[in-house]
């Protein structure tokens, strides 16, 4: 009697010990690489962003204080670069949003097939954005591409080149983006309709509730917490777009579709190498999108609580 | 009225489980509205991919016809060629040389056809075989990885853990320039700068983020009991690991993989930036072939085909799982 528990305790405190190692050798290598290539860095161009360091340059960096904030900050074209990119953000979630949702109350429901064609929907949101990028480019074109064809216009003398002109070019890389990620809204928006309980339903179509008032005061409702993640998820991605407008315009013409991230690129990057201010831009960029998460976690909360 | 109720008959079966509101004329109607607009909206959805693949069996006058040529093309394999090999023009007295022999390939037949000859294969191919070997090495290192520390992270409890997950999202949440402008001059100083490994340690991190918080979703289903169980039984922790959790987390691990897999087939931002040749993918190239006197579209449309098939195929395959990967496992089904 006395062996048993004394082996029993000793196997437990040696598993103990073991289960310790194993949880850090686990661990490990992926805290490693993290603090490797996630964490360092993002130390590493914070100090950078507080000098006047250029990548091509042999200069060693010399420490400039918060100039280049002032100095991006005071610049009337890159709060246009701002607005553009909350522009693109606010047209493409808002359509985004409108659509999918719209897709979700019309695939809801279960019938022969309705699995392959909300896959076959769903296709868009898994292509590189890049490649779709180009070819959208394509199906704008004004002489063959089949978009203004399908608007109605037979032959390209007098129909709008989208990508050419400043007003519209914007658009087009919105009704891209929309095509592209209306599908994402509606999957989260199909999960949340089919949480709906039928008793909600049933119970109002017993009290003679109009489908409006079914709607606002049943569906909305339910929904309304899984459609705000999708929004948050598509604001925060609209931030950072990046490789659908340089697959398409890279950034023109002129600078209509010149986002911040396609700004920032060229400024760290393409010709002018200033990787001091681009380290500054990218951390104004990161404050924008913490902003943002945060505003909208809150809402959430909200939601959920109330 | 009595007789208007005797002649009254149910039109079906009355099935009790079916909800009161959809019985009756006008929730039918609805419900086939909705089944035609939704083949509409797919059929919609599918329009630019349609084309896509309609301009990469088309010549490349087919290609930039005005009016746009729907399916009055004879489809060709031409793009395709163009795209996979790099060609000579042919002069006049070669071009006749070469017409009158005989053992040539289909493809050198349709170069021929242009009045070219392949001297070799493209860049294409060599960006093609480095965004495999890419895509494939950073996969299986991110959900290795992903998996034992998914598990460390479900199992145990680790000092600073929603820390360690926040900051494994954090490379998602940032556009890729902010996260490319400090890694790019560590690479320079350390060499890494164009090469596969650059770029596989890369995506293995940013595919982390992915495969730890998909894997402990996955992982925190599993119930701890089957592992106490199969310990009380003898098992060490590693057995009961490897033959009682792996097991029950095949689905998920699989699901992983493919979105993994697809992230780093996908990225186009880090490749651009911190590759110039030999290490470069293929997203970054599409958009730079060019043929002859211009955009060669039909090329160009055959190489976007070729890198967006296996993604098609894959999210059929994946479409239980597909909520749960864009989310990085917050919502599941």
């Amino acid at each position: 009697m006395t062996a048993f528990p004394a082996d029993s305790t000793g196997r437990q405190s040696q598993r103990q010990i073991s289960d310790r190692a194993i949880k850090w050798i686990f661990i490990t290598p992926t805290l490693i690489l993290l603090i490797l290539l996630n964490i360092f860095p993002l130390f590493y161009s914070l100090y950078l962003s507080f000098t006047d360091f250029s990548a091509i340059t042999k200069e060693a960096p010399v420490w400039v204080g918060f100039a280049n904030f002032g100095k991006l900050l005071n610049d009337p074209q890159m709060w246009k670069y701002f607005a553009t990119t909350g522009r693109f953000a606010f047209l493409s979630v808002g359509l985004q949003t409108l659509i999918g949702f719209g897709m979700a109350l019309i695939l809801r429901e279960k019938f022969n097939g309705s699995g392959i064609v909300t896959t076959l929907i769903l296709i868009p949101m898994m292509l590189s954005p890049v490649v779709v990028g180009l070819f959208w480019k394509l199906i704008y074109n004004p002489s063959f591409g089949i978009f203004n064809y399908l608007l109605g216009y037979s032959s390209p003398v007098g129909a709008p080149d989208w990508l050419a002109s400043g007003s519209l070019a914007l658009w087009a890389v919105v009704i891209t983006d929309v095509w592209m990620w209306s599908p994402f809204v509606m999957l989260l928006c199909l999960s949340g309709l089919n949480a709906i309980p039928d008793y909600l339903y049933e119970a109002a179509a017993i009290d003679r509730a109009s489908s409006w008032f079914q709607f606002r005061r049943i569906t909305l409702p339910q929904v309304m917490p899984l459609l705000l993640i999708a929004v948050l998820f598509r604001t925060i991605e609209a931030f950072k777009s990046f490789d659908l407008v340089m697959g398409m315009t890279g950034g023109g013409p002129g600078d209509a579709t010149e986002l911040v991230a396609v700004n920032l690129y060229r400024m760290a990057f393409q010709g002018q190498w200033r990787t001091g201010q681009a380290s500054a831009l990218a951390y104004i960029i990161l404050i924008v999108i913490i902003a943002i998460s945060n505003v909208y976690i809150r809402n959430l909360n909200k939601i959920r609580e109330g | 009225m009595s007789a208007t109720k005797n002649n009254w008959q149910p039109r079906s079966p009355v099935n009790y489980s079916t909800r009161v509101d959809k019985v009756g004329t006008s929730a039918r109607t609805a419900r086939s509205i909705r089944i035609v607009l939704a083949f509409v909206l797919a059929g919609v959805m599918l329009i630019p991919v349609f084309w896509l693949g309609l301009t990469s069996f088309k010549s490349r006058s087919d290609a930039i016809a005005v009016p746009p040529k729907v399916l009055n093309f004879q489809p060709t394999l031409e793009g395709f060629v163009n795209l996979l090999t790099d060609r000579s023009v042919l002069n006049a007295r070669r071009l006749e040389l070469m017409k009158e022999r005989t053992d040539l390939n289909w493809y050198e037949e349709i170069a021929l056809s242009n009045g070219q000859q392949i001297t070799g294969a493209s860049q294409f191919v060599g960006r093609l075989r480095n965004s495999v070997i890419i895509a494939g090495t950073s996969t299986i290192l991110a959900v290795i990885l992903g998996l034992l520390a998914a598990y460390s992270f479900s199992r145990f409890k680790v000092p600073g853990e929603s820390d360690w997950l926040f900051f494994i999202l954090s490379t998602r949440m940032l556009p890729p320039v902010v996260v490319t402008i400090p890694i790019f001059l560590m690479y320079r100083q350390l060499g890494l700068h164009d090469t596969h490994l650059g770029l596989i340690l890369l995506y293995t991190v940013f595919n982390l983020s992915l495969t730890v918080w998909l894997l402990k979703g996955f992982l925190d289903e599993i119930p701890r009991e089957y592992e106490e169980a199969a310990m009380v039984d003898g098992y060490t922790r590693l057995q009961a690991f490897r033959k009682v959790v792996l097991p029950q987390a095949v689905t998920g691990i699989a699901a992983t993989t493919v979105f993994s897999l697809i992230f780093a087939w996908n990225e186009y931002a880090f490749a651009l930036m911190l590759t110039t040749e030999r290490a470069r993918t293929a997203p970054p190239t599409i958009p730079t072939i060019l043929g002859r006197g211009g955009i060669e579209w039909s090329a160009i449309a055959a190489g976007s085909l070729g890198f967006l098939i296996p993604v098609v195929i894959v999210t059929f395959v994946l479409r239980k799982h597909l909520l749960r990967g864009v989310t990085f496992g917050a919502i599941r089904q």
